[in-house]
C-alpha cells in the first residue's frame, strides 16, 4: 500500500542531513587543507594596498578569533557545525560587518525562483515535446516539425545565453542585459514590479529551458516508444479509449516515472548549470555573488554559499523521493526501496 | 434486466439443433492478415472464414505463431504495424468492422466487443487502482455516472468473478496472477458486450489457478449468455469450456466442428496429430509432430499447407488447395483424404 510510513520518512529524513553533513565537513575540510589561510592572506593584501599596516600579527589573532579560525581543529569543527545548525554563517571577509546569511537571503529568492521555474518548463515542455515526437497518433507532420525545438539541444547553455546577450540585449536592446528588475521600480506586489521581473528573468530562463529541454524530450520519446509496446496500451486502444485519455493516463503517466528520477539525479547538475547562467546574465542570484566571493577571496561567503546549494540540491532530492511512491504505486514507502 | 433476455437466447441457441443463419454474432469472411517485413508479406492470417452464433463458445486452437493471436487482433481491429488487414470481412451484429474508422471504431471497441488479454501480467495499466481501470471504460461510453452507482456496478463485477470488494482499490502489482487475470474478466464484461476475445486466458498462470480462471470463465458464459472465442491451446480448458473447436494451422483453419465431435474423430491429418500429442486426453505420447518442416508463411504454397508435414500427403494435395467441407453433421474439414461424403479415400 502506498502509505507514507514513518519509517520511510525518517530513513530518506536521515539521508537528507547524512548529506548535508557530509557536504558541510567538505567545506570545513577543503580550505584547511590549502596552503596558507585565508585571513593572513587578506591582511597581507591590505598591506599591499595600504603600504603598511600596525600590529599586522595581532589584527590577524583577533580576525582569527572573530571567524572562529583559532583553537584547535576538532573545537573549530565542533563551534562550525554548532553555527551552521544555528544558520550563522558568519561574516564576509571582503565586506566585513556584513553577514554571510544577509547575502544569501537577498539572493537566494531569484536563484531558487529562476532555477525552479526554468527546470518545471524545461521538464514539461521537453517531456511534452518528447511524448507527442513519440505518439503514432499525432499527425506526422507536427511530429516533424517538433525537433526543431530542439535545435539548441547540442549547444552549450552558456553559448546560448552569450548568443541571447548580444543579439537581444545589446544589439537590439529587447531585453536587458543584466540585473533581476529595473531601476526605480519599487519592490512589491505592484505590476510595474511583477513585469520588469519577468522582463530581467526571461533571458536566464530561456537559455536553460531552450537548450537543457531536449535532454527531457529524447528521454521521453524512447520511454514513449517502450511504453506504447506495453500490453496495457493494446487494452487502453481495445478498451475503445479516447485518444488523449491513453496519451496521458496511460502513455505519458507510465513513461513519466524514468523522467521524474533522471530529474532528481540531474538536480546537481542543474544548480550548477544555473550559476554560470546568473554569472552571463548579471543575475544577482547565488551564483553571481558566489563569482563575486571567489574572486575576492571571500572564503565565508563561498562557503555560505555553497552550503546553500547543498542544502537546496538535498532538500529537492528528498521532496521528489517522497513524491515518487506516490506516481508510482510499486515502490512503496514501507520497505523504503526508492 | 439483460441478463434475462440473455438467457433466453441462450435457451434457444441450445433448444435449437443447428444454428440459424440469422443467430450469427460474428460473420468472418476472407480474413486476411500480413504482416510486411523486409523479405515480403508475412502471411499470418490467410483466408480465415468462420461463424460465431449468439451466446455461443468458439475455442481457437493450433501450435504458436499459427495466427490465433493476429485473428483476434483483426477482430479488434489492433493489427500493430507492419501488419495489415489485406482483405475480407469482420461482420460483428451486421456491422463490417473492417470498414470501421475513428470513433465508430472507437465506440464499437468493448461496448460489442472486448478483450480478455493474453499478458494478463502487463495488461492492466500499473499506476492505476483496478477500479479505475473499469471506470475510465464505463464512463468513456456511458458518459457521466454518479460515482455511487458506479462503485455499486464494479464490486458486482468484481464479485461475479469471484474477486474480494477490496481489489477495488489494489493496484495491478497488489494481485496474483490470476487475481490480475479475473480482474481483466470482471472489465471485459463491465459493457455487456456481444462478444469476448479470450486470447490464452489461462496459458500464464499456474495448473491449479488456470482451472479457477477456466471455471471463472464457465461462470460468466453460462450468466451472461455472451459469445466467446477463447483462443488456446489447453485441450483441457477447451473440453470444459467451448461449445466449437477452430484448429488452426500455417494462417488457416483447417478443421472446425462441435467439440465433442472433434475429440471423438479428428478428421484432418494436423488435428490427429495435435490431439494425440496431448497428455491429458490420451496416454502420454511424444509429440509426433515433425518440427522444422513448416512452410515459409511468405511464399504463397501451391495446394495443401500441412503437405510438408502430412504422413498421408497425396499428389493432389502438391496442386489443390482443400477446400473446407462439411464431412460429418457441422464437423468441417479441409483435406483430399475425404471424398464429399466423408468417406476416407485410403
Ligand atoms: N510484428 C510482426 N512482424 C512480422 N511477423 C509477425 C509479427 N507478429 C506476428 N507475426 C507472425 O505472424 C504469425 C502469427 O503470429 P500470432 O498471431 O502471434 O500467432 P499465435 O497467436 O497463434 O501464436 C507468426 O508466424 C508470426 O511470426
Ligand atoms: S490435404 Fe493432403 S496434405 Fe493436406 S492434410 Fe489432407 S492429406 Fe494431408
Ligand atoms: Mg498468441
Amino acid at each position: 500500500m502506498s502509505e507514507l510510513t514513518l519509517g520511510y520518512f525518517l530513513r530518506r529524513l536521515g539521508m537528507w542531513l547524512l548529506t548535508i553533513w557530509i557536504g558541510a565537513t567538505l567545506i570545513f575540510t577543503i580550505p584547511r587543507l590549502a596552503p596558507g589561510d585565508p585571513i593572513t592572506a587578506m591582511v597581507e593584501r591590505m598591506i599591499q594596498q595600504a603600504g603598511y599596516i600596525e600590529n599586522s600579527a595581532d589584527l590577524i589573532e583577533a580576525w582569527r578569533a572573530r571567524f572562529g579560525l583559532d583553537g584547535p581543529w576538532h573545537v573549530q569543527y565542533r563551534n562550525y557545525l554548532l553555527s551552521m545548525v544555528r544558520v550563522d554563517l558568519g561574516y564576509s571577509l571582503a565586506n566585513f560587518p556584513a553577514r554571510v546569511t544577509d547575502i544569501i537571503g537577498r539572493s537566494l529568492p531569484w536563484t531558487l525562483g529562476m532555477v525552479s521555474i526554468a527546470t518545471i518548463l524545461s521538464f514539461g515542455a521537453g517531456n511534452l515535446i518528447g511524448a507527442l515526437m513519440a505518439w503514432r497518433r499525432v499527425p506526422a507532420f507536427i511530429r516533424n516539425i517538433l525537433p526543431v525545438s530542439l535545435t539548441f539541444t547540442s549547444i552549450p547553455f552558456f553559448m546560448f545565453g552569450i548568443l541571447l546577450i548580444s543579439f537581444l540585449a545589446f544589439k537590439w536592446k529587447i531585453f536587458p542585459a543584466f540585473g533581476n528588475y529595473g531601476r526605480g521600480v519599487e519592490p512589491g506586489w505592484n505590476l510595474d514590479f511583477i513585469l520588469s521581473v519577468l522582463h530581467h528573468g526571461l533571458l536566464p530562463v530561456l537559455s536553460i529551458v531552450v537548450t537543457s529541454m531536449g535532454f527531457w524530450a529524447l528521454g521521453m520519446r524512447g520511454m514513449m516508444v517502450t511504453t506504447d509496446g506495453e500490453d496495457y496500451m493494446i487494452l487502453a486502444n481495445a478498451k475503445g479509449l479516447r485518444s488523449r485519455r491513453i496519451f496521458w493516463f496511460y502513455g505519458i503517466r507510465n513513461s513519466m516515472l524514468p523522467q521524474v528520477t533522471a530529474l532528481a539525479l540531474n538536480l546537481g547538475a542543474v544548480a550548477g548549470g544555473s550559476l554560470l547562467v546568473e554569472l552571463i546574465f548579471g543575475y544577482p542570484g547565488l551564483g553571481y555573488f558566489l563569482y563575486q566571493a571567489i574572486i575576492s577571496a571571500d572564503y565565508t561567503v563561498i562557503q555560505g554559499i555553497v552550503f546553500m546549494l547543498i542544502v537546496g540540491v538535498a532538500t529537492a532530492v528528498l521532496i521528489l523521493d517522497l513524491l515518487y511512491p506516490m506516481i508510482d504505486p510499486r515502490i512503496t514507502y514501507s520497505k523504503g526501496q526508492a | 434486466m439483460t441478463a434475462a433476455t440473455t438467457i433466453d437466447a441462450m435457451d434457444t441457441v441450445m433448444v435449437d439443433s443447428g444454428p440459424s443463419e440469422q443467430d450469427a454474432v460474428l460473420d468472418i469472411r476472407n480474413l486476411q492478415v500480413f504482416y510486411a517485413t523486409p523479405s515480403g508479406d508475412v502471411r499470418a492470417v490467410d483466408n480465415v472464414s468462420f461463424k460465431v452464433q449468439r451466446g455461443e463458445i468458439i475455442g481457437l486452437v493450433g501450435e504458436s505463431g499459427c495466427g490465433k493471436t493476429t485473428t483476434a487482433m483483426a477482430i479488434l481491429r489492433l493489427v500493430q504495424p507492419p501488419g495489415r488487414i489485406a482483405g475480407g470481412e469482420i461482420n460483428l451484429d451486421s456491422v463490417n468492422l473492417a470498414d470501421l474508422e475513428g470513433d465508430d471504431l472507437r465506440e464499437t471497441r468493448w461496448t460489442k466487443l472486448s478483450l480478455i488479454p493474453q499478458g494478463a501480467m502487463n495488461s492492466l495499466n500499473p499506476v492505476m487502482r483496478i477500479s479505475s481501470q473499469i471506470k475510465d471504460t464505463i464512463r468513456t461510453h456511458e458518459g457521466r455516472i454518479s460515482n455511487r452507482e458506479l462503485k455499486e456496478r464494479i464490486l458486482q463485477l468484481l464479485q461475479l468473478v469471484g474477486l474480494p470488494s477490496r481489489v477495488y482499490d489494489m493496484y495491478p502489482h497488489e494481485l496474483s496472477g490470476g487475481m490480475k487475470q479475473r480482474a481483466c474478466i470482471a472489465m471485459a464484461i463491465a459493457l455487456d458486450p456481444v462478444l469476448v476475445i479470450a486470447d490464452e486466458p489461462t496459458s500464464a498462470l499456474d495448473v491449479v489457478v488456470q482451472r479457477v480462471v477456466g471455471e471463472t470463465l464457465l461462470d460468466v458464459k453460462e450468466r451472461l449468455g455472451v459469445s466467446m472465442i477463447v483462443i488456446g491451446h489447453d485441450m483441457g480448458l477447451m473440453a470444459q469450456l467451448v461449445d466449437r473447436l477452430a484448429v488452426m494451422y500455417a494462417g488457416r483453419i483447417v478443421e472446425f466442428a462441435p467439440v465433442e465431435s472433434i475429440f471423438n474423430e479428428q478428421l484432418h491429418p494436423y488435428t490427429q496429430l495435435l490431439i494425440e500429442s496431448i497428455p491429458s486426453i490420451k496416454e502420454k505420447k511424444p509429440l509426433k509432430l515433425t518440427e522444422g518442416l513448416t512452410h515459409d508463411l511468405r511464399t504463397h504454397m501451391q495446394g495443401c499447407i500441412f503437405q510438408l508435414r502430412c504422413p498421408h500427403v497425396m499428389d493432389i494435395c502438391r496442386e489443390e488447395n482443400p477446400p473446407m467441407r462439411a464431412l460429418r453433421s457441422r464437423h468441417e474439414t479441409a483435406c483430399h483424404l475425404y471424398d464429399d461424403d466423408g468417406i476416407r479415400l485410403h
